[in-house]
């Protein structure tokens, strides 16, 4: 088991470059260059000044000379300064915000098991029922929404029509002035609507997958050898089918990953809220380059790092695996 | 085989749903300048945020424009950006695949690597950070959505090549010296023809959501030309007034991509010989 994980850490690097490397490549063979932005908001700017920025970022230089440059320092987790008025590190910035945009999703796909599971199972146990086929109708509208027009929705209602939930920000003007369970309920308050809109389409989709991993465990021969055994319905499907019908579904949470950290871009937009895809899509809007690929950067690294978690829970729940 | 395929298809009441509404938005899209009531650029000060009513049936956005007539318009954008960039995913994703699987060895090891570190990076990041340094150019979406959507084709057609290269019908074509690419192209490529069509009709649906995204961010299609997503946009700003201009597009959204999914999954077990008998087959 260690070897094996030894081995998947080692794995890791070369496909945490390879993204970097891709990311970098994509961004400066784009035409326009960031300090075009610079220059061009600012008139009063001299050309021995643009030249002096270029230097700076190393734009003079050829790609691969460009992209070990930034490397080095990003090894240091040095991202270089943001491009925006404050000229703060880009690394400062992004973990002041990384932990509201992973908390939200931590809770998200909290909900999304927490719904999905139970969901997939019983319309799989009571396979092509009316049951199963009203979710399997609901599913399939669910997975085609896009999820910032639910969180419109969402907002529609529960914020203007009957004014229940906040549908900006995370906090309440006077939420310096709650006690501990004021905070938290204002908080909660706050994140319910984001939350929600960002977990039905994934819902649906880990539903039917539990659906079908379900259907394809039930056919096999251990499934029959524990009914034959005298054992009862309940012990069967959530004992024995269910655990292993879960399986995959770990792998599946593990690759959403990335899907979850994009689509935090148009939840925190919608919303207000200050995570880290607030902050991308503000320094797109500014061209703040070494923002953008700060982002991309940390981006990767929780997407590898849901990969890897996905993989260790896959393993450790499944000996077959950790025997390879 | 087709005719087993047609009658599996229309047993599928789902799937047939789905065919028609893409046949209606196809319609709809290519009538649009005909039936749109108005122009839909025609901005008219006296009618802004106007409620459905029977002069403009799903009601006016904030310059007062027909909402109608938008949408019409706006299905001709959502039409094209689906087709092409599922079109390019499918392309670019069918050669490295088949290359891979029919090669294997480092070119196989090469390439798969390659797909896995596209599948990880976060690629709506990706789409968003390039598309903000290009020209927001319908064009330029549209590549940029197929550039980064190619992966699960390529793993899809890996996997069929590789099963079928030591296949009695290749090794018959390959001794009858038939060259490599023939091989590739005429016999192995029309037998990995379903999946391919399957994943390219939910690569459209894909293509849909991500562009109606992009569109509503501001980063996609470029007011004034109308799309579902960029008519979202101004639903949200003006989404304690105006209820119509937020649920309308997204109705038209959910519809086509709904419509797409549906029509992939009809196909696919249409297409699945292991479905054919006994009717109601496991359905994915």
């Amino acid at each position: 088991m260690r070897a094996w994980i030894v081995k998947r850490l080692i794995e890791i690097i070369p496909t945490f470059f390879g993204i970097t490397l891709i990311s970098f490549a994509i961004l400066h063979l784009a035409p326009g260059k960031p300090t075009d932005v610079l220059t061009e908001m600012n008139p009063k700017i001299t050309p021995e000044a643009r030249l002096r920025l270029e230097k700076y970022y190393g734009l003079d230089k050829p790609l691969h000379e460009q992209y070990l440059l930034w490397l080095k320092r990003v090894v240091k987790l040095d991202f270089g300064e943001s491009f925006a008025s404050d000229h703060r590190p880009v690394w400062d910035k992004i973990i002041e915000r990384l932990p509201v945009t992973i908390i939200l999703n931590l809770i998200s796909m909290a909900l999304m098991l927490a719904i999905a599971v139970p969901v997939g199972v019983s319309s799989a146990v009571r396979a092509y029922s009316l049951y199963d086929k009203i979710t399997t109708v609901i599913v399939f509208i669910g997975f085609a929404a896009p999820a910032f027009w639910i969180a419109l929705l969402l907002m529609m209602f529960f914020g203007v029509t009957i004014d229940l939930l906040p549908i900006s920000g995370l906090k309440s003007m006077d939420h310096d002035t709650m006690g501990f369970w004021g905070k938290t309920w204002d908080y909660a308050r706050h994140i319910a609507l984001p939350v929600f809109a960002g977990t039905i389409g994934s819902v649906a989709g880990l539903s039917r997958y539990m659906r079908s991993n379900m259907l394809e465990v039930v056919r096999q021969d251990f499934i029959t050898t524990a009914r034959a055994k005298g054992l009862s319905e309940r012990v069967v499907i959530y004992r024995h089918a269910m655990r292993n019908a879960l399986l995959p579904v770990i792998t599946i949470l593990g690759l959403s990953v990335p899907g979850l950290i994009g689509g935090s871009v148009i939840m925190e937009n919608i919303f207000g809220i200050p995570g880290m895809g607030q902050f991308f899509y503000q320094a797109l809007m500014t061209r703040d380059y070494p923002s953008i690929m700060g982002v991309l950067t940390i981006g990767a690294a929780l997407t590898l790092a849901g990969n890897l978690l996905a993989d260790l829970g896959y393993a450790a729940s499944d000996p077959r695996i950790r025997a390879r | 085989m087709s005719g087993m395929f047609i009658s599996r298809f229309r047993e599928n009441r789902l799937a047939v749903v789905g065919a028609g509404i893409i046949l209606a938005l196809a319609i709809a899209a290519a009538l649009a300048p005909i039936i749109a009531p108005f122009d839909p650029a025609m901005i008219d000060g006296r009618h802004i945020l106007e409620a459905p009513a029977m002069s403009h049936p799903l009601g006016t956005d904030d310059l007062g424009r027909d909402l109608l007539s938008r949408m019409l318009f706006g299905a001709r954008i959502s039409l094209l950006v689906g087709f092409v960039s599922a079109g390019i995913s499918t392309v670019v994703g069918s050669v490295f695949g088949a290359l891979a699987g029919y090669y294997g060895g480092w070119a196989d090891r090469a390439i798969m690597r390659f797909v896995d570190t596209m599948l990880a990076i976060p690629t709506f990041f990706l789409i968003l950070a390039v598309i903000a340094f290009l020209e927001p150019s319908i064009w330029n979406i549209m590549a940029v959505i197929g550039l980064t959507s190619w992966m699960g084709v390529a793993r899809l057609v890996r996997a069929e090549f590789l099963s079928l290269s030591e296949r009695e019908f290749v090794l018959a074509a390959r001794s009858l010296g038939a060259s490599d690419f023939r091989i590739m192209t005429r016999h192995m490529f029309m037998n990995s023809f379903s999946p391919v069509i399957v994943s390219a009709v939910l690569g459209v649906a894909s293509a849909v959501l991500v562009e109606s995204g992009l569109s509503f961010l501001g980063i996609g299609v470029q007011p004034p030309t109308p799309s579902w997503g960029n008519i979202l946009t101004a639903g949200k700003a003006n989404i304690e007034i105006a209820w119509w201009l937020s649920v309308f597009p997204g109705i038209a959204i959910l519809a086509t991509v709904l419509g797409y999914n549906l029509l992939g999954d009809g196909i696919r077990d249409a297409a699945d010989p292991r479905l054919w008998r006994g009717g109601r087959g496991p359905r994915g």
